[in-house]
């Protein structure tokens, strides 16, 4: 193995280092220097920036901005990120959760990213120095894009209207079968009026499940009145395969899983 | 490869050291610095035998760039005992019978650390969800979470 790397005091300045051929950003080291343990001859110039901003939190009239740097624990630990508290901790054991990163989370391939699962749910905005995408195209175009994120910014669900949930084989703690995240808005005799279903692992990255979210619409959430949207789940998917499930195991229990969600 | 310049303090005591940009502080500790309690098991994150506490906060050596290290305060398993005796979970992991093999038992013994430092008196839940990153493929768990508690039962009789 034979890394080299680069610290930066600001974006700007990593930004343009970034733009050479073959450098990689170094935000919590689970993903890329675990691939460089991993012999990934890849992973050789690294870049990293202690700016203080990309570690900030910052939460006000129902918006929340989570800087690029900050970590699984610390979103965890802080009480009005409590909705998202259990996305943050579906992310590895302690050590990890220390190190991961928001930022780095956004980039995690399946069976990884489950706090980004929780994100795309939310429809948050990804920020760089050249402004802000949201979610899902972020998502769609992560592999190419060459700006580091400084920040992911979203409105702060209501605890009783988001939920998310995480299927691993081991307890407590273990890679994703699939994670699932949901925002959804009722009224008060409890119909649905607003849906957003994301996915994890039922692709190679976070997806929508829009099928499903609009079979929900005008319904109520009983065993009867979501069973369309259940059916509707597996519309587009195609899960990974990998020592954890198969991936037609991952789309048998797609349904299951999203059940117990929408009914807890 | 360009040998960057990393000093921290490890244990109490300041390291300086001249390393490759690059190296793991995992390499630099054991291979550098002599320090060898933090084990590399599966170098990807996975196992926790490399875990130690850095600036209080447990953390994966085999993931972490020593240069991004400079004027961290490390702790690791080998700072423990002071004088000679053993600390508390070092004694109960050999009295409850939680260390078999051993390979796993320095990243168990920090976490559990960090977690007796931020919670004095942990429920079992506790303990399992603190030791949750980390593998031990001998003992079957019991023994170390018993263990965990033990020490935690010693710690605080010799507050009061």
């Amino acid at each position: 193995m034979s890394l080299a790397l680069q610290t930066f005091s600001t974006v700007k300045d990593a930004n343009a280092a970034l733009q050479v051929s073959g450098t990689l950003y170094l935000g919590g080291g689970t993903l890329v220097i675990r691939a460089a343990n991993e012999g990934d001859v890849s992973v050789s110039n690294l870049i990293r920036v202690t700016e203080p901003s990309l570690s900030a939190i910052s939460v006000s009239n129902g918006k929340a901005r989570l800087g690029a740097s900050v970590t699984m624990a610390a979103i965890a630990r802080q009480p009005e990120l409590a909705p998202l508290a259990p996305a943050a901790r579906a992310v590895g054991g302690p050590a990890i959760r220390n190190m991961a990163t928001v930022g780095g989370n956004l980039f995690a391939p399946a069976p990884y990213g489950d706090f980004a699962v929780a994100l795309l749910a939310l429809d948050a905005s990804v920020a760089t120095e050249d402004g802000e995408t949201p979610m899902e195209a972020f998502l769609a175009g992560r592999d190419a894009g060459r700006a580091i994120v400084t920040a992911v910014e979203f409105s702060l669900p209501r605890a009783e209207s988001f939920r998310f949930l995480k299927v691993s084989r081991v307890k407590p703690k273990g890679i994703s079968v699939l994670s699932i995240a949901a925002l959804l808005q009722r009224t008060a005799d409890g119909t649905v009026t607003s849906a957003r279903i994301a996915l994890g692992c039922m692709a190679d990255r976070p997806m929508r499940a829009k099928a499903a979210e609009k079979a929900l619409l005008g319904h109520k959430l009983t065993a009867e009145e979501i069973a369309p949207a259940l059916s509707a789940a597996s519309d587009g998917i195609a899960p990974i395969t990998d020592p954890i499930a198969s991936a037609w195991y991952r789309g048998q229990v797609l349904p299951v899983h999203l059940g117990r969600l929408l009914l807890s | 490869m360009a040998k960057v310049p990393v000093q921290f303090t490890l244990n109490g005591s300041e390291k300086a050291e001249f390393i490759e940009s690059g190296t793991t502080l995992l390499h630099a500790l054991r291979d550098k610095i002599g320090d060898t309690s933090p084990k590399g098991g599966c170098h990807q994150g996975t196992c926790g035998a490399c875990s130690v506490i850095i600036d209080g906060e447990l953390k994966l050596c085999c993931l972490t760039l020593a240069e991004t290290c400079n004027g961290a305060d490390i702790r690791t398993t080998a700072g423990l005992a002071q004088g000679g005796v053993l600390h508390p979970l070092q004694r109960a992991f050999l009295d409850a019978f939680a260390t078999q093999c051993g390979f796993c038992t320095p990243g168990m013994i920090m976490a559990a650390k960090v977690l007796l430092d931020r919670t004095p008196n942990p429920s079992r839940e506790d303990v399992v969800e603190a030791l949750s990153g980390n593998i031990c493929r001998c003992t079957g768990y019991e023994p170390i979470i018993q263990a965990v508690l033990l020490a935690a039962r010693a710690n605080s009789q010799n507050a009061a």
